[in-house]
């Protein structure tokens, strides 16, 4: 079913980079924990939108160029982390050191090669998100993920080598830095892969949890969705529709559609992402078809079942695709909260049996209780 | 009539339609709300039992009205000593019954908690072989009905009858065969509801540990886990699918596709393998076309075996289907494949500690459960199907004897006034004069006639009185699916309200033309695709629903039959929404979604 996404073939792979159907089961210190979460939703079937990782082995030999890391280490020896301003300063003079320096030809050939191959079935150039993908602790993808680094509607050779450069810099965003230092990480330790992916054309998006979140309740799905790019929900900046399913049936229990003033989509003309207001006609509707709720919802249940925990997922709508009904999967991870507790816990635990349970649904039938 | 939001009007101050003047004295007296018994009944929470009874009864039909009742109430209070139920209270008003169950008072409810784990343990426990034992009665009940004929009283005695000293005459065996047949209806009834409370509470028990598990768990997963797939009341319609494939077969769809019963069934007896068809055709009647397209509680209702055009019209559909290349059986496998899976998925989401309740539950639910839907077909089909048609003879009988005009007047009596025309034949006959009744009655059914038409003329309320804060009372619940929301939705319910809300009963959303069908006599408008809105639907509709987009019922919950058979169609469908009939006209253009049950009156 993926399949049909990947339809440009397997691009090269190199050491520098590997496509996502390619890379399943390859480490995260060598892709990076987007990738490889990319890659494993592509071995699962997962409809995701096709792309590359950049390996770490590519920021290595970069930080080779001309003493780059030498000079980063010179740079960082100056660091007070107590020093916020400080901070902002080292970390705008680590990018600057990166982007001064060219890029090994060996591994720009390998990324523009890639980029062309996932434009080879398009009359144009593609869009793709850029995005850093961490190798572990020292950037974990999820409070990182979705801000800073993520790069929308790149379009062109150029940019995407641009953007690439930038990811990495990111590794030495201030945040990054502070980060590592309050955890006692070597800063020079750090490495970095990105991941470069077609971007979808959403006409919604959202995340899906594969678990009611209000109560642990497994036999749930909970779906948000928005119109447009899913990083205005993410973010925060509106409020989603809301829905409810049951995982067995994947049938709507309850509902909430909420009023979407703005919207973030694609814009491959001014090579970005735009803001825009939500057209009044759209603004109070459903962001989502009961077919498209039901196509969602089965993408993670059949995600979860393929990783075999509850997962948070992020979706889109992209209308344009014919399969999954239009479901695209742009990331998945485990759920983490009820992993933690005891999720799941029934709510009665002395259950009565036989004639006497029968006995107590009839002196007390539940459902009189319910509202 | 006007209704504040938190109560329904008083029956004592509900007006009765113009013409309806004297409908009090055509039902018993014992069921009319009464002014002497006004402060107690004002009192009460009654509801309209509309899905049963969704049209004014003509006072013969009030047979079934008691006889449901009583016996449904004997259950809970006299057989199994329910704990926190008695009976039902009944009442007609404007020709529609009201119920209102009565509760036992709470400190009397342990003492009956023994009595109850004996009485129904012991149903549960021997389940299947009382349910054995229950077919064979019924079988018997229902083979004695079938041998009861009304004669004409001849002029004489037989003389062999006087010669052996017999010392009786005919008046005798026609009386007794009457007095027999009500007494055959009553026993049908007491049957009727030998198992049925129980199945129901067994499921109900299996639907609350499904909710208590997992809040908000859809209706209709628990419907599918326990909803059976070899039913008996699906055989009436499987068996026309299959004479419709054996047709095609045979080579004469042809054949039978043109002209009346007669001349169809002579058209097949003359083809090639016509007659191999015509012998499976015989086969299938007994007992599968003892089968109504009401609901068997109307002396009025239609039972194909006597009506060969009903089922002969959906087997010319079904014909038509195969020969288009469908698949019209049901989806067997497929139905029993989902039930699987939908089963085990929710047992795996459950710990070691709910699983096994969870499994104990199901079992026993699926054990009664085919009772729940099969009974229907041995009690309102096979044995109301004879018992109606005896009656029928009886009635054309005393046509032919003078008493009436037309063949069915006799409904316009009650059972125990037939009993007195009996009399005054008999003894008119005895006398060697003329009975009386011809010269009075017909002025009776006049004006009876012209009561029943007036009240049918306006629907029932749904409810009457103030309800109580919220509905606890489990066979409300079960049986008429009757829950403190319902009553909160028809509360809320304004008359010209575009949008209406019911149960998901199946999911899926359409937008369709609605055709409304008041009773089996309105099926054969039905266009293809069009969006099917009735009060109720009965089992004997199935054939339709191959044609229909979408069902909307006023009555019913997620075990209706609409809601099962769309299900089985893959059909949205909308149940109790309460007004659904009331409020579209037909022609109008429908959204109908079965996942919200919602439906939206778009023009």
């Amino acid at each position: 079913m993926a399949n049909r996404l990947f339809s440009g073939g397997q691009a090269n792979a190199s050491h520098y980079v590997i496509p996502f159907e390619a890379a399943a089961g390859e480490p995260i210190a060598r892709i990076g924990g987007k990738c490889a979460g990319l890659a494993a939703l592509a071995s699962a079937n997962a409809p995701v939108s096709p792309g590359f990782a950049i390996t770490t082995e590519a920021f290595a030999e970069m930080m080779a160029v001309e003493g780059l890391g030498k000079e980063i280490g010179t740079i960082l020896a100056s660091l007070d982390v107590n020093d916020i301003r400080n901070e902002a300063k080292v970390s705008r003079e680590i990018e600057s050191a990166i982007i001064r320096r060219p890029i090994p030809p060996q591994i720009e050939k390998s990324i523009r090669a890639a980029y062309n191959h996932l434009c080879s079935d398009s009359m144009a150039e593609v869009g793709v998100a850029v995005r850093s993908s961490g190798t572990g602790e020292d950037l974990p993808d999820a409070s990182f993920a979705g801000q800073g680094n993520t790069y929308l509607s790149v379009v062109g050779a150029d940019s995407v080598v641009d953007k690439v450069r930038k990811c990495w810099a990111s590794l030495y965003t201030a945040r990054a830095i502070s980060y590592r230092a309050k955890c006692g990480m070597g800063q020079l330790d750090a490495q970095m892969a990105v991941a470069v992916q077609m971007m979808v054309d959403a006409r919604s998006a959202g995340v899906a949890m594969t678990l009611d979140p209000s109560n642990g309740d497994r036999s749930k799905i909970v779906i948000e969705s928005t119109w447009g790019l899913g990083e205005t929900l993410v973010s925060g900046e509106v409020t989603p529709d809301h829905f409810l399913i049951d995982k067995v049936m994947l049938i709507p229990i309850a509902r909430r559609i909420a009023v979407k003033d703005h919207e973030l989509v694609a814009d491959s003309l001014n090579r970005s992402a735009m803001r825009r207001p939500v057209d009044e006609e759209r603004r109070e509707r459903s962001s989502l078809s009961d077919e498209e709720l039901r196509a969602v919802a089965l993408a993670a249940k059949m995600i979860e079942r393929q990783f075999g925990c509850p997962q948070d997922i992020e979706w889109a709508i992209d209308e344009k695709r014919t399969e999954s009904g239009g479901v695209v999967i742009l990331q998945s991870r485990p759920e983490t909260v009820w992993a933690k507790k005891k999720a799941n816990q029934p709510p009665q635990t002395n259950y009565t049996r036989g004639v006497s349970g029968i006995l107590d649904t009839l002196v007390a039938p539940l459902l009189a209780k319910k509202k | 009539m006007a209704t504040s939001a938190s109560s329904f009007p008083s029956p004592y101050e509900l007006t009765s339609p113009a013409g309806s003047e004297g409908w009090r004295d055509i039902y018993p007296y014992y069921l009319i709300f009464n002014d002497k018994l006004r402060a107690e009944d004002e009192k009460k929470f009654w509801f309209c039992d509309s899905q049963h009874w969704p049209f004014p009864f003509k006072p013969f039909d009030v047979i079934t009205v008691e006889f449901a009742v009583k016996c449904l109430s004997q259950y809970n209070t006299r057989h199994l000593i329910v704990p926190p139920a008695n009976g039902l209270e009944a009442r007609i008003h404007n020709g529609y019954l009201y119920l209102s169950p009565v509760p036992v008072e709470p400190e009397k409810i342990p003492a009956r908690v023994p009595q109850f784990l004996a009485r129904a343990g012991h149903y549960f426990q021997n389940w299947n072989a009382l349910l054995e034992n229950w077919n064979k009665k019924i079988r018997a009940v229902i083979a004695e009905m079938g041998a009861i004929s009304f004669e004409k009283l001849p002029d004489v005695v037989p003389l062999d009858w006087v010669t052996s000293g017999r010392g009786l005459d005919n008046t005798q065996e026609l009386l007794t065969n009457y007095d027999r047949s009500i007494q055959l209806c009553y026993t049908a009834w007491q049957y009727h509801f030998e198992f049925l409370n129980l199945g129901y509470a067994a499921y109900l028990d299996f639907f609350m540990f499904c909710k208590q598990h997992f809040p908000n768990m859809p209706d209709l997963a628990i419907a599918k886990m326990v909803q059976g797939v070899d039913v008996e009341l699906f055989r009436p319609d499987d068996e026309l699918k299959k004479l419709a494939r054996l047709a095609v077969e045979l080579g004469v769809a042809d054949a039978l596709a043109k002209g009346s019963v007669e001349e169809a069934l002579a058209a097949v007896g003359k083809s090639p393998n016509g007659q191999k068809w015509l012998t499976e055709w015989k086969a299938a009647q007994q007992p599968w076309f003892n089968f109504t397209t009401g609901n068997g509680f109307y002396s009025s209702d239609k039972y194909w075996i006597e009506h060969l055009d009903i089922p002969l019209r959906f087997l010319r559909d079904y014909v038509k289907r195969v020969q288009q290349g469908e698949k019209i059986e049901r989806p067997t496998a497929a139905l029993i494949a989902e039930r699987d899976r939908i089963t085990k998925e929710y047992a795996e989401l459950m710990n070691s500690e709910a699983r096994p309740v969870f499994e104990e539950k199901l079992g026993l639910a699926r054990v009664v459960f085919p009772y729940v839907e099969n009974h229907n077909f041995y009690i309102e089909h096979w044995f109301m199907g004879t018992f109606w048609r005896k009656m029928r003879e009886l009635s054309r009988l005393l046509k032919d004897v003078g008493f009436w005009s037309e063949p069915d007047d006799m409904f316009y009596f009650s059972r125990n006034e037939v009993r007195d025309v009996l009399f005054d034949y008999a003894m008119a006959w005895a006398a060697g004069t003329d009975p009386v009744g011809p010269k009075l009655l017909g002025e009776k059914i006049a004006a009876r006639r012209k009561i029943i038409d007036a009240l049918s003329s306006q629907p029932p309320q749904p409810a009457l009185n103030e309800p109580p804060e919220v509905i606890s009372e489990p066979f409300t619940i079960m049986l008429w699916g009757i829950t403190t929301d319902t009553v909160k939705t028809w509360l809320k319910k304004t008359s010209g309200s575009k949008h209406l809300t019911g149960m998901a009963a199946s999911p899926g959303m359409v937008e369709g033309i609605a055709r409304i069908v008041r009773s089996a006599d309105d099926l054969e408008k039905i266009m293809q695709g069009e969006i099917l809105v009735a009060t109720v639907t009965s089992p004997a509709w199935a054939p339709v629903f191959g044609k229909i987009k979408a069902a909307v019922t006023d009555i019913g919950g997620m075990m209706s039959h609409a809601a099962i058979v769309c299900r089985e169609y893959g059909l949205p469908a909308v149940t109790a929404t309460g007004s659904a009939t009331t409020t579209i006209r037909n022609g109008q253009k429908l959204r109908v979604d079965g996942s919200k049950g919602e439906v939206t009156i778009l023009e």
